[in-house]
C-alpha cells in the first residue's frame, strides 16, 4: 500500500503536540498521520521498527536558496564548487555536482538524505519567478514553495509614495498568484533601488532617490499589508546595512517597527491536531539575524551584536528570526542585496556578479569561504550560535546557515552539535581565532539545547512560522506524513561525544515522505511526488482592476511583454494553492 | 622496489581517463589484478589491457612502486592523479593532467606533458623533460588556490597561465612561457629562465616569480624597489642582476608580491 506505514517504538518528538521523546507508534495512512491502522491495513503494512531511535516530522527549512537565477549563476561562475563534489547517476537518481550550490537533483537528494522533506526558497524576482519554478519542479524529494522578493519593488514604492494602499494590496496579491509565490520578502528595503544608482541606504528615516520612500515606510507598510491580505507566514525581513560593523542597532530598531501589527494569518485549509496554537502570532520573520548583528563601529573593534537583538527578541513577541549560522568552510554568499555583495567584493577581490532586475530587485552572487584563522569569521560562528542559544524560547528561532551563504545546508548536523554540546564548542574554540572567545560571549554560555529544542528549531517552528503547521512540522493526525528517523537513541546520548550526533543527522536512518521511505542511511530510494505551495490571495475585483490598468500601463518600463510576465501552473509540479481571505 | 611496466597497445581513439593508474592503486596488486582495473574512456569503462600490457607486480606499498610507462601516451589522461609516494615514469610523452592534485613520490615524463601538469598539487616532485602545455601547477578553473607544495621541473617550454593561483610549492622553467605566468599568485616561487610573453604575475598577492629572460609587455601596476644581483631560492640559484618589482597594486588588496625581471634581457625597464 503506498503511502500507508507504521513506526514503531521511537523516542518520538512532536514539539507542536508537547510529545517530548515519548515511546510512541506513528500511523500514516494515505499520506497523512492517522490515529491507527486498521487491523486490515495493519495486515500488509510496511512496519519500522525505531526501536532506540529519535523520530521526528520531516525536516522544513523555512530559508534556504536552492532554486532561482542567483543560484544557477552561482552554479556557473564556480566550477571549482563542482568537480570535487559529484555523485554518479544510480538507476533511480540522477547524476549530479557541486558543494556549496549543489545541482538540483543532489541538493534534493542531499536534504532528503538528512531528514528533511520541506524547504522554502528564500528569495525569488518576481521577473525570476519561471526560471525558479522550473528548478524547483526538478528538485526532487521535496515539497516546496518561495517568497517574492518585494522590499525594493517599483510599482509598490510608488502606491506607498502616493498613499494607495488598496491597489499596493491588490498589486501583491497579483504578484503572488502571478508567480505562484507563497510570501513577501524584503531585502534591504529602499537600499537595493538606490544601488541602481551606486548608493544605498544606511538609516531607517533615510528616503531613497526618486520614489522617496524610507526603509521603515516599507517594513511598516509591507508589514501592515502582509496581515490585512492575511498571508500564511509574516513579513520575511533582510534588514538594511547588513554585513556592517554597527548594524545590529537597525536590525534592533527594524524589529521595533511592526510591533503594533497585529497577525491575522487567514486560510482556508484544514489544520492537523496539535496540542499547542499552530497558528502563528508574530508579525515580523527576521532572517539570517547573525548577518545583521554585526556590532563595533570597524572591522578593527568589530564584536558580537547578537545580545542587543536577542535582548529586544525576549522581551517581546512579535518577532521570530532565523539564525544564518557559519559552520566555516567554503560558501557562496548569494542575495537580493546587491550593494552588500559589492562590500564583500572590495573586501576580498573575489568574483563577483551582480544583477538589477528590472523594476523589481536586485541581486549579488560572490564565492567565500570562512577560515578558522580568520578573527571576523571566527566571530561569525560564535555569533550564529549566540543567536540561538541567546534565545530563551526556542519557538523565536529557526537553526539556518543562509543556505550556502554561511555554509551548505548539509552543514546542519554539524550546526545543532554545537547547540547540543558544550564540547563540540570548546573544542572549535581552541581550533579557531580568538576573537570567537573575546570578542563574542558565546564563551561564557554554557546552555546545551535538548533533542526538543532541535525539533522545534528545525520543522516544528520553520513550518509554524510559515503558516505550514497545518500540514508540516508536525505528527498530529491529518498531518502529512513525513517523518525522519535518526540513529539517536535518546537514553544512550552522550553529548560530549558530539560526533555521534553528526553522525545521527547526517544520514537519517529512514526518510519518510507522505508515508514512503524515500532514503534510508544516506541511500536514496524512492522519488516521491512534491507539492509547491503558492498563495492564492482573494481581493477586491474593482482594486484588481484599477491596478492592473496601472501595471499594464508601466510595463513598458519592462523588457518583457505583459502576456510573458506570469508563471503559468505547468512550470509547477503539483501546484498546490492555499486559499487566503484577505481583509475586505 | 617493483616496477610495473605498462605498454601501450593502442585503442586511444578516444583519450582515456586514467587516474587509477598511481603507485598507491598499484601497490599490493598482481600484474593481473592490475590488468583488470577500470579506466573510463567516453561514457563507459574498460580494464587496463584494452589499452595497455602489464609486466610486473605493485610493490607491498606506494612508496615500493614504482610504474614505468613504455611508449607514448598522449591520449592517456590523469596519470599519478592524487599519487601520495611512489615513482611514476613516462618515457614518451603524457597527455593532460599528469599529476593532478599530486600529494608526494615522483613523477618524470621524458617527453612532452600535455596541459595542467600537477594541477592543484600538494606535495612531491614532478620533471617535465620535454615542453609542456597551459595551466601548468595552475588552479582548477574558477578556483583561485593552485599548487600549495611541492616542486615542478620543465626542461623545455611551458604555455600560460604557468602557476595561476600560486599558494605554496616551487616551479621551475627552464625554457619559455606566453601569457599570465603567476596570475593571482599568494605565495611560492615561479623562476622562468627564459622569455615570458604578457601579464606576468597579475594581480599576485605575494610570493615571488622571477624571469631571467625579456617578458615582451611588462605588467602595469609594479613598482620598481630595489636592484638584487644572483639570486638564491635555497638550491635554486638565479645568476645576474635583476630588477626587484612588488605588486600587483592594480587591485584592490594591493599586492605584497615581488618580481625580479633580468636587467640585461629588459633595458627598456
Amino acid at each position: 500500500m503506498a503511502g500507508t506505514i507504521a513506526i514503531k517504538n521511537g523516542y518520538v518528538y512532536d514539539p507542536l503536540n508537547e510529545i517530548n521523546g515519548e515511546i510512541m507508534d506513528i500511523f500514516i495512512k494515505d499520506g497523512k498521520v492517522v490515529t491507527q491502522l486498521s487491523a486490515a491495513d495493519m495486515k500488509d503494512v510496511k512496519e519500522i521498527d525505531a526501536k532506540g531511535k529519535t523520530v521526528m516530522p520531516g525536516g522544513v527549512d523555512s530559508h534556504s536558496h536552492v532554486a532561482g537565477a542567483k543560484v544557477n549563476t552561482g552554479r556557473m561562475m564556480r566550477p571549482e564548487d563542482h568537480y570535487k563534489h559529484y555523485q554518479k547517476r544510480t538507476p533511480l537518481t540522477h547524476s549530479g555536482s557541486g558543494y556549496t550550490v549543489p545541482s538540483v537533483y543532489l541538493g534534493g537528494y542531499e536534504y532528503s538524505k538528512m531528514g528533511y522533506t520541506t524547504v522554502f526558497e528564500a528569495a525569488v524576482p518576481p521577473m525570476e519567478a519561471r526560471h525558479t519554478h522550473e528548478e524547483m519542479r526538478s528538485t526532487p524529494m521535496l515539497d516546496m514553495g518561495g517568497y517574492l522578493v518585494l522590499g525594493n519593488n517599483w510599482f509598490l514604492m510608488r502606491y506607498l509614495k502616493e498613499g494607495d494602499v488598496d491597489k499596493a494590496a491588490a498589486y501583491i496579491a497579483w504578484m503572488m498568484k502571478t508567480h505562484k509565490t507563497y510570501g513577501i520578502k524584503c531585502v534591504n528595503p529602499g537600499g537595493v533601488e538606490n544601488w541602481g544608482w551606486g548608493q544605498n541606504v544606511s538609516a531607517l528615516d533615510q528616503a531613497n532617490i526618486h520614489f522617496e520612500v524610507t526603509p521603515e515606510d516599507m517594513i511598516k507598510s509591507l508589514s501592515e499589508l502582509n496581515e490585512k491580505l492575511g498571508i500564511p507566514m509574516p513579513v520575511h525581513l533582510h534588514a538594511n546595512n547588513l554585513g556592517h560593523p554597527g548594524c545590529w542597532e537597525i536590525t534592533r530598531d527594524s524589529l521595533k517597527i511592526p510591533k503594533s501589527v497585529k497577525a491575522k494569518p487567514n486560510t482556508d485549509v484544514e489544520w492537523a491536531e496539535t496540542k499547542r496554537n499552530a497558528k502563528r502570532h508574530e508579525s515580523v520573520y527576521l532572517t539570517h539575524c547573525q548577518f545583521n548583528a554585526f556590532g563595533g563601529t570597524s572591522w578593527r573593534d568589530f564584536e558580537s551584536g547578537v545580545k542587543g537583538i536577542t535582548d529586544y527578541v525576549n522581551s517581546n513577541d512579535h518577532v521570530v528570526m532565523d539564525s544564518g549560522c557559519v559552520p566555516f568552510g567554503d560558501a557562496t554568499v548569494m542575495t537580493g542585496d546587491g550593494p552588500a555583495i559589492h562590500d564583500l567584493y572590495m573586501l576580498t577581490g573575489h568574483k563577483w556578479s551582480n544583477t538589477d532586475v528590472e523594476c523589481e530587485c536586485g541581486s549579488g552572487v560572490l564565492p567565500f569561504e570562512y577560515l578558522k584563522s580568520n578573527p571576523i569569521h571566527s566571530s561569525q560562528w560564535a555569533m550564529g550560535l549566540e543567536v540561538l542559544l541567546y534565545v530563551k524560547d526556542a519557538w523565536k528561532s529557526i537553526m539556518t546557515t543562509d543556505s550556502p551563504n554561511g555554509g551548505p545546508f548539509t552543514k546542519y548536523p554539524q550546526v545543532i552539535a554545537w547547540l547540543m554540546s558544550n564540547k563540540a564548542r570548546e573544542d572549535t574554540f581552541a581550533e579557531c581565532h580568538k576573537w570567537a572567545q573575546d570578542r563574542t560571549g558565546l564563551g561564557g554560555e554554557t546552555r546545551e539545547m535538548t533533542l526538543n529544542e532541535i525539533a522545534i528549531l528545525t520543522r516544528a517552528n520553520p513550518a509554524r512560522t510559515i503558516g505550514m503547521s497545518y500540514r508540516k512540522g508536525t505528527l498530529g493526525v491529518g498531518a502529512d506524513g513525513d517523518v525522519a528517523i535518526y540513529n539517536i537513541d535518546p537514553k544512550k546520548l552522550e553529548v560530549n561525544d558530539y560526533e555521534s550526533i553528526i553522525r545521527g543527522f547526517e544520514n537519517a536512518a529512514y526518510t519518510i515522505k507522505a508515508g514512503e521511505v524515500v532514503s534510508q542511511m544516506g541511500e536514496i530510494v524512492a522519488i516521491p511526488e512534491k507539492n509547491t505551495f503558492y498563495t492564492d490571495i482573494a481581493t477586491d475585483a474593482d482594486d484588481e482592476k484599477r491596478m492592473l490598468d496601472d501595471v499594464k500601463k508601466w510595463f513598458k518600463y519592462y523588457t518583457l511583454g505583459f502576456d510573458r510576465y506570469p508563471t503559468p501552473e505547468k512550470y509547477l509540479a503539483n501546484p498546490t494553492p492555499i486559499q487566503v481571505n484577505a481583509e475586505k | 622496489m617493483a616496477d610495473v611496466i605498462l605498454k601501450p597497445i593502442g585503442n586511444f581513439d578516444l583519450t582515456v581517463e586514467a587516474e587509477v593508474v598511481t603507485p598507491d592503486n598499484f601497490a599490493g596488486k598482481t600484474a593481473d589484478e592490475i590488468g583488470k582495473v577500470l579506466v573510463w574512456q567516453g561514457p563507459a569503462e574498460y580494464p587496463l589491457t584494452d589499452f595497455f600490457t602489464v609486466e610486473g607486480n605493485g610493490g607491498s606499498s606506494a612508496e615500493d612502486t614504482t610504474i614505468i610507462v613504455d611508449g607514448e601516451i598522449p591520449r592517456v589522461k590523469r596519470i599519478g592523479q592524487q599519487m601520495t609516494a611512489g615513482k611514476v615514469i613516462i618515457k614518451g610523452s603524457a597527455g593532460m593532467h599528469v599529476g593532478s592534485a599530486m600529494e608526494g613520490g615522483e613523477i618524470i615524463v621524458e617527453g612532452d606533458a600535455d596541459s595542467w601538469v600537477g594541477m592543484e598539487m600538494k606535495g612531491g616532485s614532478i620533471l617535465i623533460k620535454g615542453n609542456t602545455k597551459d595551466h601548468l601547477g595552475c588552479a582548477y578553473r574558477g578556483s583561485w588556490k593552485g599548487m600549495t607544495g611541492g616542486r615542478i621541473t620543465v626542461e623545455g617550454d611551458a604555455v600560460s597561465q604557468v602557476g595561476g593561483g600560486l599558494s605554496g610549492g616551487e616551479i621551475i622553467i627552464n625554457g619559455n612561457v606566453k601569457h599570465f605566468c603567476g596570475i593571482r599568485i599568494s605565495s611560492g616561487l615561479i623562476v622562468v629562465k627564459g622569455n615570458a610573453f604578457r601579464t606576468v604575475g597579475a594581480e599576485m598577492t605575494g610570493g615571488t616569480i622571477v624571469v631571467g629572460g625579456n617578458i615582451e609587455r611588462f605588467t602595469p601596476g609594479f613598482e620598481l624597489v630595489d636592484i638584487e644581483s644572483d639570486l638564491k631560492f635555497n638550491d635554486i640559484e638565479c645568476p645576474g642582476e635583476y630588477n626587484k618589482f612588488t605588486g600587483d597594486y592594480a587591485i584592490p588588496q594591493k599586492g605584497k608580491g615581488t618580481l625580479y625581471v633580468s636587467c640585461d634581457n629588459n633595458e627598456c625597464l
